[in-house]
C-alpha cells in the first residue's frame, strides 16, 4: 500500500489557561497557604489515529465541542498538536526543514464554515484569491491576470468579479470565493471546515456538486467536516465519528449507514431527520453532552449510553477492529 | 370540520425603504387548526420570517402590514392597537426565535423573568407565579428546575436555553406557537430532545403550530401541512405526504431533489440552478422562472393559486402533473 497523504499518530490537543506574573504569583502563594489551586484543561482531541490516502474522501461527523474542528485545523497544520504527530506522505512536518515545511503545508488547504467571516472583507476578490500564489512564487506577474481568471472560473465564478469586494456577493458565491483561494495554491488535500453548513439547500447543493467536480479534476483528497450526516453520507467513502474529542467509529461510509456499532454512532443515525420519516415521534437519547472540561471517566458516552455496564465508568474502550475495516470503541464488542 | 385557530388571508407585509418596496411577504394565505402542525418552507429571504413577524405584530419599520388580514378566532390581528395585541402577545399567542437570547433578557435570573411573563397575563401571587414557572421548566425536560429557576441564561447550555425559551413561550399555553428555526443551531441529538418536547406539547394541549425552517427533514417529521414559500409567496401548499411525495411545483421539486439522501450516494445533486433573486428586482411575472426548467413564454405572467389536484395547491402555470414524475434533468451550473 502507499504511503497515506496524511497520517495522525496518537494527536492530542489540550487547551488550559496560560497565567501572567501576577496570576503565578498568586498561584504560588495560595499553594503555599494549602489550598490546590485549579488548573482546568480542556482535551479537544485526546489520542486520535487518522490516515487518509490519496484521493479518498473521509468524513468526520461530531456533534459541537466533540473536537472535530480542532482536529481539522491540526491537519490543516493551522495548529500544532499538544502530543502526538502529523505525517504529510510520512513525514512529520513540525520536524522537517523550513522550506520543505512551507511547501509541505501549502499542499493541505482549509475552507471554513462562514464564508462571512472568512474573507478579509478590505480586498478585493483577486488579492484574496491571488496574494498566495504570488507570495509562494506559484505564478509569475506576467500570467497572472490568466491564471485568476483560470481560478475563478474553476470555482464557477465570473471573472469579471475579479475587481468586487465580498460584501458584494451572496453567500454560495462568498464559499466559492473561499474555495478559489484555497485551490489557488493548487493543494492536494482539503479540509472542508463545515463548509455547506451556513448555505440554504439549493446553494448547497450546487457547492457539494462542485466539490464533487473538482475532486475528479484535481485528484484531491478531502477531509470533510460536517455535523450533517446527510451531506457526510453522500460524500464521503469513510466516516469518523467523535465524541468528546475521541473517535468512537470508524468504517466505510456504507457500513456506518447499515451496521452502525457504537452506541453514540446508532443513537445520532436514528435521531437524524429525514425527508422519508413522516409524522414520527422524535425520541431523544438522554442528558446533554459532558463538559470537555470534566469528561466522565471511563467511556465517555456511558452517562447517556443505554446499554451501559459498571465497567465502562471506568476503563476507556480501545478503537479497535470489529469486521474488515470498521472499528468501533465499545465494551460490549468484548462480550462475544 | 375543526375551526381554524388563525386564517390568513391575502397577507402583504411590505417594507418601504429608500432603495424601493420590498415586498417580503406578498399575498399570503393559510389557515391551521388546533393541535396541528403547519411547516413553513423556504430558504433565507423567502418572507418565512416576516410571515411569522406579521402574525404575532412584532414588524418594524419601514416595514408594514400593506393588506389582508390575520384572523385569530374571528378577530383581525392586523387591526388590533398595539394595546390590545399586548393583551394576546406571550398569553394566547407566542413564538420562539432561532437564537434564545432573542427572548432571554442575560442580566436577569430566568426566574424574573419568568414570574414576569406570568404577572403580564395573570393576576396570581407571586408565590403561585414562581410554581407556574417551575412547573414549565419541569414540562421542557429541564432537570432540578427549582435550582435552575436561579440561575443565568448565560449558565445554560444551548439547547437548555432554548428550552428555557419554550417554557416561558408556553407559560400561559398558547393557542398558537409561531416556532422561528428554533433547532437550527442545536446539535442533532439536541433538536430530537426539542423536537419530541414540542410534538408532545402539541397534543397535550392542543396548540397550534407553525413551524418555520429551511430544513425539509425536520418538516417531513414533524408537519400535517406544508407551505412552501418562495420569493414572498406561497408557491406550493398541501398536506405533508403530498407535498414531499409529489410536489406541484417546480421549485418543491427541485428543494426536495437537492437533500443529499434523495441521491445516490456519490453522484450528482440535483441542483437548483442560479440563486433566489432580490426582493428589490423581481422578475415580472413568476419570480421562479429564471431557474425554472418548465419556464415558458406564459411565465411572464403572474400565476394565480390553482388547486391541480385536490388538497394541493400551487402557483403555477406548469405543474408537474404526470406521476410518476420524471427528475427534472439537471440544469448547467449558473452563478
Amino acid at each position: 500500500m502507499s504511503v497515506p497523504i496524511i497520517e495522525l499518530r496518537g494527536v492530542s490537543k489540550r487547551f488550559g489557561p496560560t497565567y501572567d506574573a501576577a496570576a503565578r504569583l498568586a498561584r504560588a502563594v495560595s499553594r503555599r497557604l494549602g489550598a490546590v489551586p485549579k488548573h482546568e484543561i480542556v482535551h479537544a482531541v485526546d489520542d486520535v489515529d487518522l490516515s487518509v490516502a490519496r484521493g479518498e474522501v473521509v468524513g468526520l461527523v461530531g456533534e459541537s465541542g466533540c473536537g472535530k474542528s480542532t482536529l481539522g485545523r491540526m491537519v490543516a497544520g493551522i495548529m500544532p498538536p499538544s502530543a502526538g504527530r502529523v505525517l504529510f506522505k510520512g513525514h512529520d512536518i513540525a520536524v522537517m526543514a523550513p522550506d520543505r515545511a512551507r511547501d509541505a503545508r501549502l499542499k493541505v488547504q482549509m475552507i471554513f464554515q462562514d464564508p462571512y467571516a472568512s474573507l478579509n472583507p478590505r480586498l478585493r476578490v483577486a488579492d484574496i484569491i491571488g496574494e498566495a500564489p504570488l507570495v509562494h512564487g506559484l505564478v509569475k506577474r506576467a500570467d497572472f491576470d490568466t491564471y485568476l481568471d483560470a481560478q475563478l472560473r474553476r470555482a464557477g465564478l465570473d471573472p469579471a468579479y475579479r475587481r468586487r469586494y465580498p460584501h458584494q456577493f451572496s453567500g454560495g458565491q462568498r464559499q466559492r470565493i473561499g474555495i478559489a483561494r484555497a485551490l489557488a495554491v493548487q493543494p492536494e488535500f482539503l479540509v472542508c471546515d463545515e463548509a455547506v453548513a451556513a448555505l440554504d439547500v439549493s446553494i448547497q447543493a450546487q457547492i457539494l456538486n462542485l466539490f464533487m467536480d473538482l475532486r475528479r479534476e484535481l485528484d484531491l483528497t478531502y477531509l470533510f467536516i460536517s455535523h450533517d450526516l446527510g451531506v457526510v453520507e453522500h460524500l464521503s467513502d469513510r466516516v469518523l465519528i467523535m465524541y468528546l474529542g475521541r473517535v468512537v467509529e470508524s468504517a466505510p461510509t456504507e457500513d456506518v449507514f447499515s451496521h452502525p456499532n457504537h452506541p453514540y454512532t446508532q443513537a445520532l443515525l436514528a435521531e437524524v431527520p429525514r425527508i422519508e420519516a413522516r409524522k414520527r415521534r422524535f425520541t431523544a437519547i438522554k442528558g446533554e453532552i459532558p463538559s470537555a472540561i470534566a469528561p466522565p471517566p471511563g467511556c465517555h458516552f456511558h452517562p447517556r449510553c443505554p446499554h451501559a455496564m459498571p465497567r465502562c465508568g471506568l476503563e476507556s474502550p480501545r478503537l479497535r477492529e470489529i469486521a474488515p475495516g470498521h472499528r468501533s470503541a465499545c465494551h460490549l464488542n468484548d462480550r462475544i | 370540520m375543526t375551526t381554524a385557530t388563525l386564517e390568513v388571508r391575502n397577507l402583504r407585509t411590505h417594507f418601504f425603504t429608500r432603495a424601493g418596496v420590498v415586498k417580503a411577504v406578498d399575498d399570503v394565505s393559510f389557515s391551521i387548526a388546533r393541535g396541528q402542525v403547519l411547516g413553513l418552507v423556504g430558504e433565507s429571504g423567502s418572507g418565512k420570517t416576516v410571515t411569522g413577524f406579521s402574525i404575532i405584530g412584532l414588524v418594524d419599520p419601514p416595514g408594514r402590514i400593506a393588506g389582508g388580514a390575520i384572523l385569530y378566532q374571528g378577530q383581525d390581528l392586523a387591526r388590533l392597537s398595539e394595546r390590545e395585541m399586548r393583551a394576546l402577545r406571550g398569553n394566547r399567542i407566542a413564538m420562539i426565535f432561532q437564537d434564545p437570547m432573542m427572548t432571554l433578557n442575560p442580566v436577569l435570573r430566568i426566574d424574573t423573568q419568568m414570574i414576569e411573563t406570568v404577572h403580564a397575563h395573570a393576576k396570581v401571587s407571586h408565590a403561585e407565579a414562581r410554581t407556574r414557572a417551575r412547573d414549565a421548566l419541569g414540562m421542557v425536560g429541564i432537570p432540578s428546575p427549582d435550582e435552575r429557576l436561579a440561575a443565568y441564561p448565560h449558565q445554560f447550555s444551548g439547547g437548555m436555553r432554548q428550552r428555557v425559551a419554550i417554557a416561558i413561550a408556553l407559560l400561559h399555553h398558547p393557542d398558537l406557537l409561531i416556532a422561528d428555526e428554533p433547532t437550527t443551531a442545536l446539535d442533532v441529538t439536541i433538536q430530537a430532545q426539542i423536537l419530541a418536547e414540542v410534538q408532545r406539547l402539541a397534543t397535550t394541549y392542543g396548540t397550534a403550530l407553525i413551524w418555520i425552517t429551511h430544513d425539509l427533514s425536520v418538516i417531513a417529521g414533524l408537519a400535517d401541512e406544508i407551505a412552501v414559500m418562495y420569493a414572498g409567496r406561497i408557491v406550493e401548499a398541501g398536506a405533508a405526504d403530498t407535498v414531499l411525495d409529489r410536489p406541484l411545483h417546480p421549485y418543491t421539486h427541485g428543494l426536495i431533489g437537492s437533500v443529499p439522501s434523495r441521491n445516490q450516494r456519490g453522484t450528482k445533486l440535483r441542483q437548483i440552478p442560479g440563486t433566489t433573486p432580490s426582493l428589490l428586482s423581481l422578475p415580472p411575472g413568476c419570480a421562479f422562472r429564471t431557474r425554472c426548467p418548465r419556464a415558458d413564454a406564459a411565465c411572464e405572467q403572474e400565476p394565480d393559486p390553482s388547486q391541480p389536484l385536490p388538497g394541493q395547491t400551487t402557483r403555477c402555470f406548469h405543474p408537474l402533473l404526470a406521476p410518476p414524475w420524471a427528475p427534472v434533468p439537471l440544469a448547467g451550473e449558473v452563478v
